[in-house]
């Protein structure tokens, strides 16, 4: 292909690809155990202490995955960087006040004294929630070109919530597969809740986004382009489906098919990131900076990525190495 | 308040809070694995409850280093979008090195060495514990790299006002940048030493004399002992090499006016811009001149060289970076003192921390927290010293700085503030609370397997 002949075409859209991964990794992961914090009210005390149990080991690590996107946004994509989060301050700010309460009420909840634990509780809830929210809002700002409008406000507000609803429902899926008894029975519940603002959390950003730019909507609605997108939409249809049926299905005697709602909200979250990537390609600033204007110099580019090349494979394997070792049902946490 | 100085106060207020943590878990990590290390050895119980009494610590500053350590990765675009847009062609690749090889590493192997003991057989939970340790002495590693290119720039050029890479070992190992890692991973394993030595000597004083105690306490004290006679050299060093790049922040710690000869080393003084002199001195003749130029006429430079004919001035504030150097500085001698004295009556007669009267204990405890003070003081003589320059030479602070509305900034800024405060309370009770605990005997009795023997439990619990 023509494009890899010059490194300032595939440079970019090498790194622009990592930091989609890196996102969809991150949305993913910490999108499981953002989930579990925001469905902290309806669980009782000892059932949350089994949902920090199922994340304890992950979350840290879960984390990163957001550290490494908006590095490689910092540094493949210098000036979009700055218009981004300069442009997003608030939520920004918000979120981070969200990440840093239920990141250290993790500790904090084992670790004060017995009276303060539901404190920590609420912190590790009103963190979750205030992350999801501020992260969800910015998912709306960005589809909407990061303007400001009460219409804007308006759309932002409601992938706010629709976020957060999805967030807890890949939660619930990941707490059917890790937990039992009554805690698995309830999560199938939840996640059976959760649906519905998947579908139409999905649905409004899969309306809006063509419908604010001119330019999505050719690309997603005229011939060939739409022949081959078709199959986008209907596997949609299919993981609901499936999904639907494995929940019902659960829980059994055997514990056979825990994992396949899990699975399956993780296919859903991939369709529907790999949507809207495709709808903002080219654009990293909706509609004002091609990833192609605000790469940086190429030799810094090439540096990093020979870095990635080598350490991302090392990456997986210990992250699988982790994921190895705490596999099965969350026991107690001791570091003993 | 203007967006730059609030925006100033923002990131200092940040990276104050985030440097706390990290500054305890790049050595604690070390002196967890040196307590695990004995415990393989020896196979002797002390050594496995002073693990697991500070693993409880080092799982909680991590997690307070974690979550500030984000922010810190959130600031640059949110309020220095002219940083990565002059010098991201340089920046970028080490900020992106470190998460590759340090934040990964640390944060997937934490899990492991928190609650792999009985997981995952013991020579695995060795490594972890070793990879997690490593993992933060490479962060510190790359940011110190980055931070002292910042203040002595090296290996790049400009084009068209954006830095671009000319040579990455020269950008690496940049003039400032061993002395400052040696010098950071000093306070980092002082201020571990002191709070060791500090809660040990806290338990030791409420009547816990467990041996877990006693050999955590004699692990501070001594680490303390033979790392500050180190540190004060390495800071020596360190201000050399500062005289030699970076004059004007020097002459601002020894708040010297006049570049000339015979220059006596301040103890007291109040320095005054307006008058461009200073109040109520009180120091030692011709010591600065001695230390610097190791003579007493040597010449040092002074602050008045740096203001062009036109009145701009070129150093940074005085006062700050003046007062800032002498709290490290005393605290440094402050740990001398205590650890030297401490080490010394532990020795004689090989009594212990029985040896040990009580007012040193006492004083232990305060001393708890020296590092941090000594350690912010530190970072604040260095990076107000650089000031008006961002990155010297190249990119001044006010460029950097973000087009955000002040009130945002400063409603932002309150509440990190209020965040900041209480987590350091909590934090701090925390720590205390635990220490108590372990008196009281509520910890779990020892019901582990010498290491190694784990493997025939790592069934996990399902
Ligand atoms: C436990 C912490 C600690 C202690 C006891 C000391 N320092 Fe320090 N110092 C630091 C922790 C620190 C630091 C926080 O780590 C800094 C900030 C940047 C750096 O590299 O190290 C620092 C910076 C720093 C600088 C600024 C260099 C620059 O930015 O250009 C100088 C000249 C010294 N130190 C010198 C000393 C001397 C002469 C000490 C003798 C007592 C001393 N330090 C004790
Ligand atoms: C770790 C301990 C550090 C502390 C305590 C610290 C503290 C500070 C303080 C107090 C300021 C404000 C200076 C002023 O207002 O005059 C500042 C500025 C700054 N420092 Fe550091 N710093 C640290 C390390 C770093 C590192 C590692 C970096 C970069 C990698 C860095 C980058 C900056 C930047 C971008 C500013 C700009 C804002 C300003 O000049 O006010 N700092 N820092
Ligand atoms: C502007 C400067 C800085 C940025 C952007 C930054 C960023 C971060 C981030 C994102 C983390 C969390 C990593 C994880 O997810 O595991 C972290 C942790 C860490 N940082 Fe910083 N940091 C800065 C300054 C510093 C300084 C000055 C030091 C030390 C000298 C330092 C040393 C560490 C270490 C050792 C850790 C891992 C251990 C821990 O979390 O306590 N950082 N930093």
């Amino acid at each position: 292909m023509e494009m890899f002949d010059d490194p300032a075409r595939w440079l970019p859209f090498t790194f622009a690809a990592l930091m989609g991964v890196s996102i969809l990794i991150y949305v993913i992961l910490d999108g499981f155990d953002l989930g579990v914090g925001v469905l902290f009210p309806f669980a009782t005390d000892e059932e949350k202490d089994t949902m920090v149990a199922s994340i304890g080991p992950f979350w840290d690590a879960n984390e990163t995955w957001l550290v490494l996107a908006i590095g490689l946004l910092l540094v493949a994509f210098p000036s979009a960087h700055g218009t981004i989060l300069t442009a997003l301050y608030l939520p920004v700010a918000i979120m981070l006040i969200g990440l840093i309460l239920r990141g250290v009420a993790f500790e904090f909840r084992v670790k004060a004294p017995t009276p303060h634990k539901r404190l920590w509780n609420w912190a590790f809830f009103g963190g979750s929630l205030l992350t999801s929210l501020a992260q969800g809002y910015m998912l709306g700002k960005y589809v909407m070109g990061l303007e400001f409008t009460l219409g804007t406000w308006a759309f932002s507000a409601i992938t706010a919530v629709f976020l957060t609803v999805a967030y807890s429902f890949i939660g619930a899926c990941w707490l059917i597969l890790k937990t039992e008894y009554t805690l698995q029975a309830k999560a199938v519940d939840w996640a059976k809740g959760g649906i519905w603002g998947v579908v139409i959390g999905f649905g409004a950003i899969s309306l809006a986004t063509p419908l604010v730019s001119p330019r999505i909507f050719d690309k997603w609605f005229s011939l060939p382009e739409i022949l081959w997108l078709a199959p986008l939409p209907i596997l949609s249809g299919v993981v609901f489906y499936l999904l639907w049926r494995s929940l019902n299905a659960l829980p059994n005697a055997t514990d056979k098919g825990a994992i396949l709602p899990f699975i399956c909200a993780i296919t859903l979250f991939t369709l529907a990131f790999g949507g809207l990537a495709y709808s903002f390609y080219p654009y990293v600033v909706p509609e004002k900076l091609t990833i192609y204007e605000a790469a940086s110099a190429p030799e810094s580019l090439m540096i990093i990525l020979v870095g990635t090349i080598f350490v991302l494979p090392m990456i997986g394997g210990y992250t699988a190495l982790a994921y190895t070792v705490f596999k099965g049902k969350a026991a107690e946490l001791r570091y003993d | 308040m203007d967006t730059l100085i609030l925006s100033r106060i923002q990131f200092g207020a940040n990276i104050s809070f985030h440097i706390l943590f990290p500054t305890i878990t790049i050595a604690l990590g070390w002196v967890l694995l040196f307590f695990k290390l004995r415990f393989n050895w020896t196979g002797d119980m002390k050594w496995m409850e002073a693990y697991r009494f500070w693993v409880k610590v080092f799982a909680l500053s991590f997690a307070m280093g974690v979550v500030s350590g984000i922010t810190m990765s959130f600031q640059f675009g949110t309020n220095w979008p002219g940083f990565m847009e002059t010098v991201g062609n340089i920046a970028g690749p080490l900020l992106a090195y470190e998460v590759l090889t340090a934040f990964f590493l640390e944060a997937v192997f934490l899990g492991i060495m928190l609650f792999g003991f009985s997981r995952v057989p013991g020579w695995l939970h060795t490594t972890a514990t070793f990879l997690v340790a490593f993992g933060t002495t490479m962060s510190a590693f790359w940011i110190i790299v980055l931070n002292s290119w910042m203040h002595t720039p090296a290996g790049y050029e400009i084009r068209d006002g954006v830095a671009f890479a000319t040579d990455w070992f020269a950008i690496i190992f940049n003039p400032s940048m061993p002395y400052r890692f040696t010098h950071m991973l000093l306070a980092s394993g002082l201020t571990v030493a002191f709070l060791i030595a500090g809660l040990s000597a806290f338990r030791w004083l409420i009547g816990d004399r467990s041996n877990g105690v006693r050999a955590a306490l004699k692990t501070g004290v001594y680490l303390a002992a033979l790392l500050i006679p180190v540190q004060i050299l390495m800071g020596d060093l360190h201000g050399l090499n500062t005289l030699e790049h970076q004059p004007q922040k020097v002459a601002a710690m020894e708040g010297n006016w006049e570049t000339g000869p015979n220059v006596p080393l301040l103890l007291f003084a109040i320095p005054d811009e307006q008058a461009r002199e200073n109040r109520m001195e009180i120091g030692i003749p011709n010591m600065a001149s001695i230390i610097l130029k190791h003579k007493a006429d040597g010449v040092v430079p002074g602050l008045n060289d740096f203001v062009t004919a036109d009145g701009d001035v070129l150093h940074p504030p005085v006062a700050p970076v003046f007062w800032s150097f002498r709290i490290m500085v005393g605290t440094g001698f402050a740990m001398l003192f205590l650890s030297w004295a401490a080490s010394l009556l532990m020795l004689r007669k090989g009594r212990g921390p029985e040896g040990l009267p009580k007012v040193l204990l006492v004083a232990m405890v305060p001393m708890a927290f020296s590092g941090w003070v000594a350690t912010l003081a530190g970072w604040y003589t260095t990076e107000i010293g650089r000031q008006p320059w961002l990155v010297q030479g190249v990119l001044t602070t006010k460029q950097a700085v973000a087009d955000v509305p002040a009130p945002l900034v400063w409603t932002t800024l309150a509440a990190y503030l209020a965040i900041y405060a209480l987590l350091l309370v909590a934090y701090i009770y925390v720590l205390f609370y635990l220490a108590r605990k372990g008196v009281d005997g509520e910890l779990p009795k020892p019901r582990t397997p010498l290491a190694g023997q784990a493997l025939n439990r790592s069934v996990p619990a399902e």
